[in-house]
């Protein structure tokens, strides 16, 4: 039986790879927090990524479960935050931008669903007495009612 | 006579990809960033009285919330897919009734002419601590939505195109014309058990 020719497998497997670099974004942090975004209808794509940054909200992961309790949690970058962090993480983020950025800084939002309101009141008070004033909620394209 | 150059094993070229491809599929992610884009108000100084009272009455639609995700709309219960209606029809009032907000003339120029628009409208949003975040949600997406409809549907008055399709200039024009004023009040406990 004459061997298989398989020389053209690299190229067919690298295609992929491009295929899948152009699709999929890398994941900004191994998120601590489990959430299920809301679905809504009229949303806008964040189009910059270096001009956005993420609040989590949701409840502790199963491993965090034990020593964090199931409450709604914040998380900021990788760690769990209080919400009178997240003033001083906004300060930080802003000023590590370029001068011409700051001003165009969006807050990405991405709570669970079923988060209470009060949670995301106080974190959108914190984010307005940061002048993070341009937020967006993460949410998924709603198909139908 | 010019040397054989020996070929380079290259079998293992489909191994390393492998590899790679492996890498990209494990470190990304699929989903798209896209959101419900809002705008906060600026802090108010610490050393100035909340003042909500300054607005006419006529020029204001309140919705609000409750811990049961129940809607309520200038004191009348609502469900939230009749809403984006009752929110077009205040935000343009094109019969001129008194109970909606007040119309202003002004001329906006070719291609609009003199156009009659509220100016001074505003929703409020309110809801409640216990408000569950997808009700909320879904009153400011129904909101955002009835803005972006009166866009469209002014867009195709006069140009015959969508409003996403339009230069700038004039998505800025039309902007004017529906001005979009969502204001959230100050966080309250309005309680509702």
């Amino acid at each position: 039986m004459p061997a298989l020719n398989t020389s053209s497998l690299p190229d067919i497997i690298f295609m992929l790879l491009f295929f899948f670099m152009s699709v999929t974004s890398m994941k900004e942090v191994s998120y601590k927090v489990q959430f299920q975004n809301p679905q809504a209808t009229e949303l806008t794509k964040l189009e910059k990524k270096s001009l956005v940054r993420y609040i989590y909200v949701g409840t502790p992961t199963s491993e965090f479960r034990k020593q964090y309790g199931a409450e709604t949690r914040i998380q900021l970058d990788d760690a769990f935050a209080d919400k009178s962090e997240i003033g001083d993480y906004i300060v930080n983020e802003r000023s590590a931008m370029k001068e011409q950025d700051q001003g165009l800084m969006i807050v990405s939002i991405k709570a669970d669903k079923e988060t209470r309101m009060g949670v995301i009141s106080d974190i959108k008070q914190e984010l307005r007495n940061a002048y993070a004033l341009k937020i967006s909620y993460a949410a998924t394209q709603r198909t139908s009612y | 006579m010019a040397k054989k150059i020996p070929q380079i094993n290259a079998s293992s070229m489909a191994d390393i990809s492998f590899l790679l491809l492996i890498f990209f599929l494990v470190t990304t992610s699929m989903d798209v960033n896209q959101g419900l884009a809002r705008r906060l108000p600026a802090p108010v100084p610490p050393d100035q009285k909340v003042d909500d009272t300054e607005i006419n009455k006529r020029n204001l639609l309140v919705v609000k919330i409750n811990s049961l995700n129940q809607l309520m709309v200038q004191g009348q219960e609502m469900d939230v897919k009749q809403l984006k209606e009752e929110a077009k029809k205040f935000i343009a009032n094109t019969d001129d009734l008194a109970n909606y907000p007040k119309l202003y003339e002004e001329d906006f120029g070719a291609p609009f002419g003199v156009i009659r628009y509220t100016k001074e409208h505003v929703i409020s949003v309110q809801n409640d601590v216990d408000t569950q975040y997808q009700a909320y949600l879904n009153v400011q997406n129904e909101l955002v939505a009835a803005y972006n409809e009166l866009r469209d549907e002014c867009a195709r008055k006069y140009f015959h195109v969508g409003f996403n399709e339009l230069d700038e200039e004039w998505q800025k024009k039309i902007q004017k014309i529906y001005p979009q004023k969502i204001s959230e009040a100050e966080p309250k406990n309005y309680g509702g058990n």
